[in-house]
């Protein structure tokens, strides 16, 4: 009778310690989401939208940073989209169990999970340095890397949830290959696939870190993508370190702004994730 | 006859070749895959070539001197890398205990309408961008780690000989302990979710026959479930790990950056990515880039070891499951 009151002591614990495990983990997530409207709501305005990041003590918005914001984004997917499709592509349809394969999926998993910063760092050396001066462009081919594992492995899952039987139907029909691939499980695959690029796309819309030494900022309005040009990430993260109180509240406010379209990307990309015709 | 013959025979190695367009698209498909191979041999050689004149400069004590100083040229790693294993490491002993509570909840405690939603909002804390956690760090956690925290630390573990020493100092808010606790929460969701999918991969009938023993839901999880599943757990980990390690933007807002080694983990420190963020830029002279980027290739090279470690215990374990 002891044994069974310990063990059923220990049970009890466990589970009360893996209730208040989720509460905490949840807790966070309310307490950064909740700090983030208290602080960023106040900054949030038409002036936000409308006026160019400001000098220190003076009034403005962030209208400059969020256009070189999505400019670069939308390079950066633009670019990397195709590729992470075409290599992923091979990895579903054409390495199916090859040596070459696996070493690609094993370097794409790791381009995945390095660090942004060294990627940074990459584009630093082969194109700041090179050119001579900080770029858009470089900026934009940093978040591209970015994107392309994410895309890669997302195409790749998607692709091999395909049911081959739709395959071998389009090769009885006559239709080679590639017609195969591009008309039928593309078709198939396109709300996985879509969703792959939507996460990446939210992936790299916060991203600071390789923007840094790559695009610096830029205090004006630009359109030169062979320039520096401002973005959201490295003005919040110059505006919140700095001691101007206008500054920070400009830095919330661009916060707030940026993890609401993350998170809106993100739950969108689920909802269609949900809705793919064929689920893991 | 036979020239009907070897026109089949044409046909029959066409078919098998594939079309001109066949064997175009597969060609194309295995440039952009090469591609991916040609980042990381690309990122690796530029690190190395970079980071040539520092490593040349100072040779292997780069690694072990904490000098760090750019008016003198003086430069070493291992106040950088110190940090960044302390504070990862402050990362994991939070994290991993709490993302085995949160995948233990969602998989076997929870009711299953609320499995989903609950771990699409542990998942969110993941999308949430590490400058987010960084400037909420800076203005929300260190203050209330200043006022409440470490005061309570300084004055409890602090007073103890021996492991006081870690404990020690004035409350500052930053600081390594504050850069491991942010670290922690960012990575609690990357284990979390890898902990429950491979919880989840654990055959009904095992854990239904233990229960059957007369087992509690504890020792079902504890000696059934963790066996079964010992290598995804521990590539999640390790997963996890690689995440804090190169973790940057919220390291550099509370961390203090300051080169050098102090016993206590109350005060400020710096980690090899929030060196890069913050003195990149600036940094004037070769020998000072050359050794930030000789810093970026030691970082690499160590989230390198430990991912490759991770995929490698992934992938015995998907193997083990037959997929």
């Amino acid at each position: 009778m002891q044994l069974y009151t310990r063990r059923r002591l220990t049970h009890w614990l466990v589970m009360v310690l893996s209730v208040v495990a989720t509460a905490f983990g949840l807790l966070w997530l309310v307490l950064v989401l909740s700090t983030l409207v208290i602080n960023g709501v106040g900054a949030i305005g038409p002036s936000l939208f409308t006026q160019m990041t400001p000098p220190p003590g003076s009034s403005g918005g962030l209208l400059n940073a969020i256009a070189g914001s999505l400019a670069m984004t939308a390079i950066a997917t633009l670019v990397g989209t195709p590729t992470g499709i075409l290599a992923g592509t091979y990895l579903a349809e054409y390495a199916r169990g090859n040596w070459f394969g696996e070493v690609v999926r094993f370097v794409n998993d790791i381009l995945l999970s390095a660090p942004s910063i060294i990627i940074g760092l990459f584009v630093y050396e082969v194109m700041v340095i090179r050119m001579g001066h900080f770029s858009a462009w470089a900026g934009a081919m940093a978040l591209a890397i970015i994107v392309i594992p994410v895309v890669v492995r997302t195409t790749e899952d998607m692709l091999r949830l395909v049911p081959g039987a739709l395959r071998e139907a389009a090769a009885a029909l006559g239709a080679p290959k590639w017609k195969v691939i591009v008309m039928i499980a593309y078709r198939a695959a396109i709300q996985g696939m879509l969703t792959g690029v939507l996460l990446a796309v939210a992936r790299i819309s916060g991203e600071t870190a390789p923007l840094l030494f790559t695009v610096l900022n830029n205090q004006f309005w630009s359109t030169n993508l062979n320039a520096p040009m401002a973005n959201l990430p490295v003005v919040i993260f110059q505006f919140a370190m700095s001691p101007y109180a206008d500054w920070q509240s400009l830095a919330w406010g661009g916060a707030l702004l940026i993890t609401a379209a993350i998170l809106l990307l993100n739950i969108t990309a689920r909802m269609l994730a949900a809705w793919s015709s064929f689920k893991p | 006859m036979s020239a009907e013959g070897t026109a089949l025979a044409r046909g029959a190695a066409r078919a098998r070749r594939g079309t001109l367009p066949d064997r175009a698209f597969h060609a194309l498909t295995l440039l952009f895959a090469l591609l991916v191979l040609l980042i990381l041999s690309g990122v690796v050689f530029a690190l190395i070539s970079g980071a040539l004149p520092a490593l040349g400069e100072f040779g292997f004590g780069f690694l072990t001197t904490q000098a760090w100083n750019p008016v003198t040229e003086k430069f070493g790693a291992l106040a950088p890398i110190y940090g960044t294993l302390v504070t990862s490491a402050i990362a994991m002993l939070i994290a991993i205990p709490v993302a085995f509570g949160v995948a233990l909840f969602i998989t076997e405690l929870s009711p299953n309408w609320l499995k989903r939603p609950l771990a699409t909002m542990i998942e969110l804390l993941a999308a949430i961008p590490s400058i987010i956690y960084g400037i909420w760090g800076l203005f929300v956690l260190a203050p209330f780690v200043q006022q409440y925290i470490q005061p309570a630390l300084i004055e409890t573990l602090g007073q103890i000989p021996g492991i006081g020493l870690l404990f020690a100092g004035p409350p500052l808010g930053i600081g390594v302990l504050t850069a491991g606790f942010i670290l922690a929460i960012m990575v609690l969701p990357f284990i979390s979710s890898i902990m429950r999918e491979v919880f989840e991969t654990v055959p009904a009938v095992l854990k239904e026959s233990t229960y059957a023993l007369g087992a509690t839901t504890t020792e079902v999880v504890w000696q059934v479930v963790l066996p079964y599943t010992r290598l995804g757990v521990v590539g999640g980990i390790l997963l996890g790990l690689g995440r804090a390690l190169g973790e940057t933007m919220a390291v550099t807002f509370v961390i203090g950056n300051s080169h050098r080694i102090h016993a206590s983990i109350l005060q400020p420190g710096t980690t090899i990515s929030a060196a890069l963020a913050n003195e990149f830029t600036e940094a004037v002279g070769d020998l000072y880039l050359s050794s930030l980027i000789a810093l970026g290739l030691i970082l690499f090279a160590i989230t390198f070891i430990v991912l490759a470690l991770a995929k490698l215990l992934l992938l015995r374990l998907d193997r083990q499951a037959g997929r």
